[in-house]
């Protein structure tokens, strides 16, 4: 997969699901809906950042706290196409993985990106590009690599259960 | 090479010969659990899968818990489509008053053995570990998948080995011992692997006190918290479950990425200061801070026992004037045990409020929201900014004891001071 877009940057290590989608949001089940209260608890601002295409850039243990799929949810509706951080808490990463979004661990890239830096990835070669300059990726596993290629958990369970052949 | 009790628990409920750290595998469910926020998400997923129907609707579980009793009219509505869409695939269902906090529940009445897989679309499933078993917290697309075909997906963790020596002191408790783990691994030291907890320290604890130390196993960012079971966790099942199930064990020699050691001979009881659960301090560093709010439940500890620490201090004392304390039993059961050893008198009459089971002020979602510059002690698993109400509010984590204890002084305090 070669997916970009312009840098949004998160530079803060162990940033929790709550302050990126505060509990009292939950009970929200419209996609569209879960737009407005993305980074309600951490920066608000950053939500007018989120145009066209973009690359959302984190540090450390990104999304560590809750199963809440909201988070990803929002940020894909948002327009984010994929993730580059440092590292991930484990359930945001599968969240990520199962709505197809891709999550990449590139702690070089994530350090050079700046906000508006023009971000190109290459999931098979596995590289991040920051404005040109290109950083090795730390590869994907072939089993989340196929269910993000298939479109994430939904398209490769629509094949098993035969709704698509 | 042998294998840990995550490697055994996994390679029993999927395909593979064999495995080992990092390699993907589909793991079959024994149970698969969903709640007023994850499951109305889920439900709609299930169907974008095209499937109608549940893998197994004896294997399903759906207990409100989050919203707890309906706040407002959207939570109404995610615990309308909860109970009707339990009624539509008949699978099991705890309707509210009969149930209380899920990970609680599951426990309490004998859906959770050792060596089963069970998959919640909560982070806290892995409470479950406390009675043995892998119990994994899925986001909404996962449980759909669960619902759908029984199965997740799994890369296979390693195992940290966290050795408990010797014997924990007066107002020490299960949540100090997971408290001091995460200070020393960090609230990232345990991602993409299980923490499997051994020692004569983690076989001394009861189930209640078990339950908090794998409840907190995923503020380490671990994949889950698994004790092995022992004589405790069979007395514990005996009456609760008439599901077959064996005690193992990791194999001597078994590949650990790590050990941690703790000793418990020198722990005093431990505070996880805001806004993290790694920040985390000796009581003694922290007292004196002002406490607005005393909040004892949640499904780390909610249990009997808390609540009977708890009301050993409050017996006969009243709450602080500048504090107000509220008491949330994690279960009907737990509820009414407590009415009837007369621990909720002994709440009531101190001047607590005394709450039905919710998950409720924990999350932030009611019955007990924090205004700004407001201090909560919490005997929660999590601090984190605006977890419990205003970004300008703190929240302290801490055991029953020290949590009453603070609700009698209206400020962090030694226990022993106030008993």
């Amino acid at each position: 997969m070669q997916l970009g877009g312009n840098a949004v940057v998160i530079r803060e290590r162990n940033v929790d699901t709550d302050v990126l989608y505060p509990g009292p949001f939950l009970s929200i089940q419209d996609v569209n809906q879960m737009k407005q209260p993305l980074f309600e608890g951490l920066n608000p601002a950053l939500r007018d950042e989120l145009v066209g295409d973009t690359v959302l850039i984190v540090g450390e243990n990104f999304g560590t706290g809750s199963s809440r799929e909201h988070v990803p949810q929002a940020m894909k509706a948002s327009g984010i196409r994929c993730v580059v951080g440092k590292s991930f808490a484990r359930i945001f990463y599968r969240n990520c993985i199962n709505l197809g979004m891709p999550v990449v661990v590139c702690p070089g890239a994530a350090e050079a990106a700046s906000p508006g830096s023009r971000i190109r990835i290459d999931t098979e070669a596995g590289t991040v590009e920051v404005d040109g300059k290109r950083f090795e990726a730390k590869p994907i596993p072939a089993f989340m690599h196929d269910m993000l290629s298939s479109g994430g958990l939904v398209e490769w369970a629509r094949v098993r259960s035969g709704a698509v052949g | 090479m042998g294998h840990t009790l995550a490697e055994k628990i996994l390679l029993s409920r999927s395909e593979a010969d064999s495995l080992a750290p990092g390699d993907v595998v589909m793991v079959r469910c024994d149970v698969v659990m969903t709640n007023d926020i994850s499951g109305p998400i889920a439900f709609r997923t299930m169907r974008e899968m095209g499937v109608e129907k549940v893998f197994d609707p004896a294997k399903v579980v759906l207990i409100p818990d989050h919203f707890v009793p309906a706040k407002d009219v959207r939570s109404a509505e995610l615990q309308k489509v909860l109970k009707e869409w339990a009624a539509e695939q008949g699978v099991v269902f705890y309707d509210q008053g009969r149930g209380g906090i899920e990970h609680a529940v599951l426990v309490e009445d004998g859906w959770v053995v050792p060596g089963s897989v069970v998959a919640g679309g909560d982070s806290h499933t892995c409470t479950l570990g406390a009675l043995g078993a892998f119990g994994t917290g899925l986001g909404s697309t996962d449980v759909a998948a669960c619902l759908a075909f029984g199965e997740f997906w799994q890369a296979v963790p390693g195992t940290i080995r966290v050795e408990f020596s010797g014997e924990k002191g007066r107002f020490v408790t299960g949540k100090d011992l997971i408290l001091a783990v995460i200070a020393q691994i960090g609230v990232d030291g345990g991602t993409d692997h299980v923490l499997e907890f051994v020692g004569p320290g983690a076989e001394a604890l009861s189930i209640d006190e078990r339950l908090a130390v794998a409840n907190l196993a995923v503020e380490a960012g671990s994949e889950t918290g698994i004790f092995p079971a022992d004589d405790r966790t069979a007395a514990y099942l005996e009456g609760r479950t008439d599901r077959p199930w064996t005690a193992e064990r990791s194999d001597p020699d078994a590949e650990f990425a790590r050990s941690v050691r703790i000793e418990l001979d020198s722990l005093p009881p431990l505070i996880a200061l805001p806004h993290s659960p790694g920040n985390v301090v000796a009581l003694a560093e922290a007292v004196g801070r002002r406490i607005d709010q005393v909040y004892i439940g949640n499904c780390s500890n909610g249990t009997l026992t808390d609540l009977r620490q708890a009301a050993e201090i409050l017996r006969g004392k009243q709450v602080h004037p500048r504090t107000r304390a509220i008491v949330v039993p994690a279960t009907q059961k737990i509820w009414r045990a407590a009415l009837a050893e007369g621990l909720l008198d002994v709440f009531a009459a101190a001047g607590c409020i005394v709450s039905t089971p919710t998950c409720g002020a924990c999350f932030g979602g009611g019955n007990g929201i924090l205004a700004a510059g407001e201090n909560a002690l919490a005997t929660t698993n999590r601090n984190f900014k605006g977890r419990m109400g205003s970004p300008e509010a703190g929240v302290y984590l801490g055991n029953a004891w020290v949590a009453a204890a603070a609700a009698v002084a209206g400020e962090i305090v030694d226990p022993a001071e106030v008993l």
